[in-house]
C-alpha cells in the first residue's frame, strides 16, 4: 500500500506523530485563546509569550532551584497564572468597556516586553531543557520515542478535561452564561469581575502548561512563543473564535495536515495552515465551529 | 404603615451622557404587587436596572429592607433577595432548559424547590433538556421567571413579563402571579399593558419623564381611569 503512495511508512508515521505533537500545543492555545476570548472579549496576544514563561518557568525551577520536570509541570503554570491574573486586575480590567483593539494592543504590548526582557536575560539561541522520559517505544510499524508519545496523551487529557468542565458541569454553565450576558448573570448574584479574574488565569495558565511541555520536546528560548502563535492565531480563526471543542479538534486537526503536507509536498508544510484559513473565511466567516455573533 | 420592603428615593439615573430618572421615589411594602406604568421610554426599565445595580451611573437612595444598596454591585445586590427578569428573558442560549433553571444560585433560604418551579410550570420539565431559546416566546417567559423562583429572592423585578405574548399566556402569566403573591413573594411588574396590570396589582406608580407623577391603588383604579389614560394614551 505504501508503494502505491510512494511513501515510506517510517516517514509517514514519524510525520503524522510530529503533527499531533504540534497539534497537541494548537490545541492547548487555542483552547486558552478561545475561553478567554469567550468571557473576557479579549484577543489575548500575550498567549505565546506566557507559553514562553511557562517553558521558561520550568527552565528556571529546573536550574535556580533544582525542581525537576514534574514538579515544575503543576508548579509553572501557577506562578505564570498569577502573574496574568495580576495583569488582568491591573491592565486588562481598565480596557473592557472599550472596543476589542484595545485589549489586542496593550496584550500585543506586554507580549514585545515580556519576550524583551527574557531576551535580554537569556539571549535568543535557547536553552536545552533534559527529556524527563528518555527512551521509547518500538509499535512495529514505528519507533514512538516515550516523551511524545506522553505530551500527546496529556494534551488529549487536558484539552478533554477543560472541554467537560466547561461543557458539562455547573462550574461551566456559570462560564457558558456569563460569556452571553455577563451582566445578567451578575444580577443573580454570581461575582462575574472575579469569575474573569480566575478565567485568565486559567487561560493562561493552560499556556504556560503547554510550555512546560514544550520545554523538553523544543528549546526554551524567548522566541518561542512569537514563532507559534500567529499559527495559533491562524487555528483558531478557522475554529472559530469561542468554540471550545472547535479549538481542540481543530489543533490537532491542523496539526495533522500539516505533518502529512511535509511527507506529500513539503514545499507547502509552512504555508498550508494559512491556505486553510483562507478558504475557511471564505466560506464560512464565522469558522468551522463558530456561531456568528 | 409596615416598613416598607423597597424604599426607593431621590433615584437619579444617566446612560452615558443622557439624565434618564429624574428623582424617582416610591415605596414597595412586603407582599404587594405593584407596577410601574408608562408610556415608552418613560423610565421604567431604567429604574429596574438601577435597582438591581445594572445601571452603572445612579444616585439618590434605594433602601431594600432598611439597608442601603445604591453604591452595591449586582452581585451583592441579588445576595439580599432581590431578582430580575428582564424584558428581553435572557435565556442562554448555550444553556439547556435545566442549566437554565438551576443557573441561578440559591442566595437565601425559603425559595421553591425545583419541584415546585415545576409544579408551577410543568411544561419547563417535559422540554428540560432542550437548548434554552429553542423554546417558544411564552416558555422562554415561564422559564426566565421560573429561574428566580427558587432562589430564595423575596423580591422579584419582572420587566414586561407579558410582552409579545399570545392572550392565553398572558393569562397564565397572570395566574402565575397571583400564586407568587399567595406564598408570600414581593412582586414589582413594569407592565404597558394596562389592562393586565389591573388584574394582578395592588398599586400602580405612574412614571413619566424618569420621575413618578401619580399612585393609584388598584381599588380606584375605575375613578381614575380617565386620568391614567391620558399618562399611558398615545
Amino acid at each position: 500500500m505504501f508503494e502505491l503512495i510512494g511513501v515510506a511508512p517510517q516517514a509517514l508515521f514519524g510525520q503524522l506523530l510530529l503533527g499531533l505533537i504540534n497539534g497537541a500545543f494548537y490545541a492547548m492555545l487555542s483552547l486558552g485563546l478561545a475561553v478567554i476570548f469567550g468571557l473576557l472579549n479579549v484577543i489575548n496576544f500575550t498567549h505565546g509569550a506566557q507559553y514562553m514563561m511557562g517553558a521558561f518557568g520550568a527552565w528556571m525551577l529546573l536550574n535556580y532551584v533544582g525542581i525537576p520536570f514534574w514538579g515544575a509541570l503543576v508548579l509553572s503554570p501557577i506562578i505564570v497564572a498569577i502573574i496574568g491574573m495580576i495583569i488582568e486586575r491591573t491592565l486588562l480590567r481598565r480596557l473592557y468597556h472599550l472596543d476589542h483593539l484595545y485589549g489586542l494592543l496593550l496584550t500585543f504590548g506586554l507580549a514585545l516586553i515580556l519576550e524583551g526582557l527574557f531576551r535580554r536575560q537569556y539571549g535568543s539561541s535557547g536553552l536545552p531543557y533534559d527529556n524527563p522520559l528518555p527512551g521509547g517505544t518500538n509499535l512495529g510499524f514505528m519507533f514512538l520515542p516515550n516523551y511524545r508519545g506522553f505530551v500527546v496523551i496529556a494534551s488529549l487529557v487536558i484539552c478533554l478535561a477543560t472541554w467537560f468542565v466547561i461543557e458539562r458541569t455547573k462550574l461551566g454553565s456559570y462560564l457558558r452564561a456569563a460569556t452571553e450576558r455577563p451582566d445578567l448573570v451578575q444580577a443573580f448574584g454570581i461575582d462575574v469581575p472575579r469569575m474573569i479574574t480566575l478565567t485568565y488565569g486559567f487561560g493562561v495558565g493552560l499556556a504556560a502548561l503547554a510550555g512546560v511541555l514544550a520545554a523538553p520536546a523544543y528549546q526554551v528560548s524567548p522566541t518561542m512563543g512569537s514563532n507559534l502563535i500567529i499559527v495559533v492565531f491562524a487555528v483558531v480563526v478557522i475554529g472559530g473564535m469561542g468554540s471550545i471543542m472547535g479549538a481542540i479538534v481543530t489543533g490537532f486537526g491542523l496539526g495533522v495536515i500539516e505533518g502529512l503536507t511535509k511527507v506529500f509536498y513539503p514545499e507547502a508544510s509552512s504555508t498550508v495552515i494559512f491556505v486553510i484559513m483562507a478558504i475557511v473565511l471564505l466560506i464560512k466567516p464565522a469558522g468551522l465551529f463558530g456561531t456568528a455573533k | 404603615m409596615a416598613e416598607a420592603l423597597l424604599e426607593v428615593r431621590d433615584l437619579h439615573g444617566h446612560y452615558g451622557e443622557s439624565h434618564v430618572l429624574h428623582g424617582m421615589t416610591f415605596d414597595i411594602q412586603p407582599g404587594e404587587v405593584v407596577t410601574l406604568l408608562g408610556r415608552n421610554g418613560a423610565g421604567k426599565t431604567t429604574t429596574m436596572r438601577a435597582i438591581m445595580g445594572l445601571l452603572r451611573k445612579r444616585t439618590g437612595s434605594i433602601k431594600y429592607q432598611g439597608k442601603e444598596t445604591v453604591s452595591l454591585a449586582p452581585n451583592h445586590i441579588a445576595r439580599l433577595g432581590i431578582a430580575y427578569c428582564p424584558e428581553e428573558r435572557g435565556i442562554f442560549s448555550s444553556l439547556n432548559v435545566r442549566e437554565n433553571l438551576l443557573l441561578p444560585p440559591v442566595v437565601l433560604p425559603g425559595g421553591l424547590s425545583v419541584d415546585e418551579v415545576h409544579e408551577l410550570f410543568p411544561r419547563l420539565e417535559e422540554r428540560r433538556n432542550s437548548q434554552g431559546t429553542k423554546l417558544s416566546g411564552g416558555e422562554q417567559q415561564m422559564l426566565a421567571i421560573a429561574r428566580i423562583l427558587r432562589t430564595g429572592a423575596k423580591l422579584l423585578l419582572l420587566d414586561e413579563p407579558t410582552e409579545g405574548l399570545a392572550p392565553v399566556i398572558v393569562q397564565h402569566i397572570g395566574e402565575i402571579i397571583k400564586t407568587l403573591k399567595k406564598k408570600g413573594f414581593t412582586v414589582l411588574l413594569v407592565e404597558q399593558n394596562f389592562h393586565f396590570a389591573s388584574t394582578v396589582a395592588d398599586r400602580h406608580y405612574v412614571v413619566e419623564h424618569g420621575r413618578v407623577v401619580d399612585m393609584v391603588p388598584n381599588d380606584k383604579i375605575a375613578e381614575n381611569a380617565a386620568r391614567l389614560e391620558t399618562f399611558l394614551g398615545v
